[in-house]
């Protein structure tokens, strides 16, 4: 244990201080200031899509879902037919605000398909995140998949499928994976019906869920009205 | 003459107790058969018998020349009942009751006819009050339209006057032969009282401890001249035998616990008794009973007297 | 053999008694709905509790009409037997008590047919029972919440159904009811012969049911093997399974599906067995029986 943290910090260190490094800074600055730019076309939107839940814990069939979004930073899910349970954690982590508030940025190399690698340290102290990890298709400008980790609530994973809409960086695909708090109902509450079979138990293990998104439609830039969210 | 029931060595045990003991029996159509005996004589299973309520240990029941076990469904369309209290649904008006178990008679009835028996037993004005708010006599009355509501040719009613006041008494006895002499039914009718029997029944049968006693016309059994005569020896089933191949056999009624009891003018002890001691047999008690009716007294002792207050 | 049903049909629709059941159900039923229309958030915030930390819950939505009748269903369907228990322990008992019972035998009828019809007179009014109740629990839920998808908490999962996908799990689960509810009625029928007077039956059919009810519930591994798959009252809530989708391959629940239809068949088929046996031993029983009362 002693070991790998201290070899990660060794790594950290050695990343850190690489020479050139004040350049790197300057570049990933530039990429962040140009995917920021792209992104903020968008000032908000309206979308069609269909939102799928794994989560251990839950059967919810995959629904309709409306998704409102506005600058800087509301994001609503809606089913008007019927009932969506949306995670709280994704309406709080939205790649479009993701360079929101102050932060360090470095970049981390490449990944095995080409991606750059580009780290985000909020300056903030009591930002919840403690580190964003955004994988950036250069040629293109769009963030294909970010990892953010929380002090709080465990660490998120999105990634991007783009199509149509790439020149608005947004997404045709969303996949957000994310951890939960386990669920106990309180016994007497429920009366279950044994019928003796073993329990059919989703593929994801662990209080782990994940939410995908396929957006069929954007409304880019539509006005919103704020009691929407 | 019609046998309507034809009764051969039935007999019913329960648990711990012989209820009726081979007892044999025939009514004819047209009959009013009175079928006395005390409370707990076996007068009750042998009814329930006949009507299929209790199935009988051993013995054959037929009605109608039809076996009960075999025909019984023949055999019930053509029965009207009435066992212990005529107890029907309280909750439903007179009208409701009869209807009801009209439906169940296995033959269609017109509203008319039923209106007719609630008429007879005199409730057509009550038909549509519920039975809960009737009188003894009047739960008696209607549980006799139920028996009568699909014109059955055989009536069978257990202690019908039971828990009914004089008047209700001399009502339903009237009823009873109204019935047999204006509608040709044939009828049995239980019941404890001698007297009853008497001024109702053409034929009539005594049971005791669920055997026969006596059976026969009442006229000739109620006759003066006829003496029920008791006889006790000191071996009975030699007794039995000397009898069986005597004149004697035709006066015999009964044989009941080492008693023989005779049918017979009094005049005959005498040669009855020299008969006896020739063939060896010591006789130990030789007694005419004074009529039928003392004889009745005789063997139905004191639960007699609590019942008949009832 | 219809006239016959019809006269019995009359006879138990004629009782006062028969109308408690009818009474009890509305009352509580209305309870629930005043309940739930004015506190079921409160309800609802209990029933999500950990869900609620990690999403949003549409309370409103979630209150509807299909969610009310399914809490009204788990609360009722416990204790309906009783219900059942009072016509059908009264069917032979009552009648022999009445003294109207060796009436009805000397009419030319045999046993056996008198016995199936009744019967089949107390799985009418156990229908019409759950009729009733569908009618309370299922369109008057509608008509005040309003209709959505529904949430079903079970022990370790939340089953959500689309609200186009329900109404025929509601009237399988009724149907599935009815021959639960059917059997509890064989047995308190059976008991019924046995008696000449209805309490008897009654109190020991309530008996059983309650003490099977708490072993079905009981989570002792000795009795989970041994002798809860064999309780009638186990298989009776199999009537849920209507409401537990299946999950495709893809982790999302297939619209249209049943879990596991094969176990929910296989309580049918225990329950059927229960309701042939009980009649069965019912009919042998009263042919045999000498009537005495």
């Amino acid at each position: 244990m002693m070991k790998n943290i201290s070899l990660t910090k060794l790594i950290f260190l050695v990343v850190a201080f690489l020479p050139g490094r004040p350049v790197e800074a300057q570049d990933a600055d530039a990429l962040i200031q140009k995917l920021r730019s792209k992104m903020e076309t968008v000032k908000s939107y309206e979308a069609d899509g269909v939102m799928k839940t794994t989560v251990t814990y839950l059967k919810v069939p995959e629904a309709k879902v409306k998704l409102y979004f506005k600058r800087p930073d509301k994001l609503k899910i809606r089913n008007e037919n019927g009932i969506s349970l949306v995670p709280k954690s994704i309406l709080g982590i939205s790649i479009q605000n993701i360079f929101s508030g102050q932060y360090t940025a470095l970049f981390s190399g490449y990944d095995s398909n080409g991606l750059r690698i580009l780290k985000l340290i909020p300056k903030d102290e009591n930002s919840d995140i403690a580190l964003s990890t955004l994988y950036v298709d250069e040629s293109n400008l769009l963030i294909r998949k970010a990892k953010i980790t929380t002090k709080e609530n465990g660490t998120y994973e999105l990634e991007m499928t783009y199509g149509k809409y790439a020149s608005y960086a947004l997404p045709d695909k969303l996949i957000c994976s994310f951890n939960l708090k386990d669920y106990k109902l309180p016994k007497g509450v429920t009366f279950d019906y044994d019928d003796g079979s073993k329990k059919q138990t989703p593929l994801i293990q662990s209080a782990k869920g994940q939410v995908e998104i396929r957006y069929t439609s954007y409304l880019i830039n539509k006005p919103i009205p704020d009691n929407m969210f | 003459m019609q046998t309507v029931i034809s009764v051969t060595n039935l007999s019913k045990h329960f648990k711990d107790a012989v209820a009726v003991d081979d007892l044999s029996f025939a009514v004819y159509r047209g009959d009013i058969y009175g079928f006395l005996g005390q409370n707990g004589a076996g007068k009750s299973t042998t009814i329930r018998m006949l009507l299929s309520l209790i199935r009988p240990t051993s013995g054959r029941i037929e009605l109608f020349g039809m076996n009960l076990r075999t025909h019984r469904l023949d055999i019930l369309t053509q029965v009207g009942a009435i066992i212990e209290k005529p107890d029907t649904y309280k909750y439903l008006t007179a009208f409701e009751n009869i209807s009801l178990f009209a439906n169940m008679s296995g033959v269609k009835i017109p509203k008319k006819r039923l209106m007719e028996k609630l008429e007879l037993v005199d409730l057509a004005e009550r038909a549509n009050s519920r039975v809960k708010t009737f009188s003894q006599g009047m739960k008696q009355r209607l549980g006799i339209a139920i028996a009568l509501v699909h014109d059955p040719g055989l009536l069978i009613l257990d202690e019908p006057t039971n828990g009914l006041d004089p008047q209700g008494i001399a009502d339903m006895r009237n009823l009873i032969l109204d019935l047999s002499r204006n509608h040709q039914k044939t009828i049995l009718v239980s019941s404890h009282l001698l007297s009853e029997i008497e001024v109702m029944a053409n034929r009539m049968m005594i049971i005791d401890k669920g055997k026969k006693v006596i059976e026969g016309q009442v006229s000739n059994l109620l006759d003066g001249t006829n003496m029920i005569v008791e006889l006790q020896t000191t071996e009975a089933d030699k007794t039995f035998q000397v009898l069986e191949n005597s004149k004697w056999k035709s006066y015999l009624r009964s044989r009941q616990n080492g008693k023989f009891i005779f049918e017979m003018d009094k005049i005959q002890i005498p040669a009855l008794n020299k008969d006896l001691v020739e063939q060896g047999i010591g006789v130990l008690h030789l007694q005419p009973r004074h009529s039928l009716e003392d004889y009745f007294l005789s063997i139905t002792t004191s639960p007699h007297v609590e019942a008949a207050a009832n | 053999m219809w006239k016959l049903l019809q006269i019995e049909l009359f006879k138990i629709f004629r009782k006062p008694r028969t109308y408690i059941s009818f009474g009890a159900i509305a009352a509580i039923i209305i309870l629930i709905q005043l309940g739930l229309k004015f506190d079921g958030r409160s309800y609802l915030e209990l029933l999500m509790g950990d869900i609620s930390a990690s999403f949003e819950v549409p309370y409103d939505k979630v209150l509807n009409g299909y969610f009310v009748a399914f809490v009204i269903l788990n609360a009722l369907l416990i204790h309906v037997p009783l219900l059942v228990a009072l016509v059908a322990g009264d069917s032979v008992a009552g009648e022999a008590n009445m003294g109207t019972l060796r009436l009805l035998i000397t009419k030319p009828i045999t046993r056996t047919q008198l016995l199936l019809v009744k019967y089949a007179a107390t799985v009418i009014y156990t229908v019409m029972l759950l009729a009733w109740m569908a009618i309370l629990a299922l369109l008057m839920s509608i008509l005040f919440f309003g209709t959505n998808d529904i949430l079903i908490a079970r022990n370790d999962v939340m089953e959500q159904i689309e609200k186009a996908d329900i109404l025929w799990r509601y009237m399988a689960a009724f149907g599935f009811a009815a021959v639960a509810l059917s059997t509890v009625a064989a047995l308190a029928f059976l008991l019924s012969v046995f008696a000449d007077n209805s309490i008897g039956p009654i109190v020991a059919t309530m008996c059983i049911v309650i003490v099977f009810t708490i072993l079905s519930e009981l989570k002792i591994p000795m009795y989970d093997k041994t002798v809860k798959p064999y309780l009638f009252t186990s298989h009776m809530l199999a009537w849920k399974g209507f409401f537990y989708s299946r999950m495709g391959p893809d982790n999302s629940v297939i619209r249209g599906s049943i879990e596991n239809l094969p176990a929910i068949g296989r309580s049918f088929w225990i329950l059927i067995g229960y309701i042939v046996a009980f009649l069965g031993t019912a009919i042998i029983s009263f042919k045999r029986k000498d009537i005495l009362s």
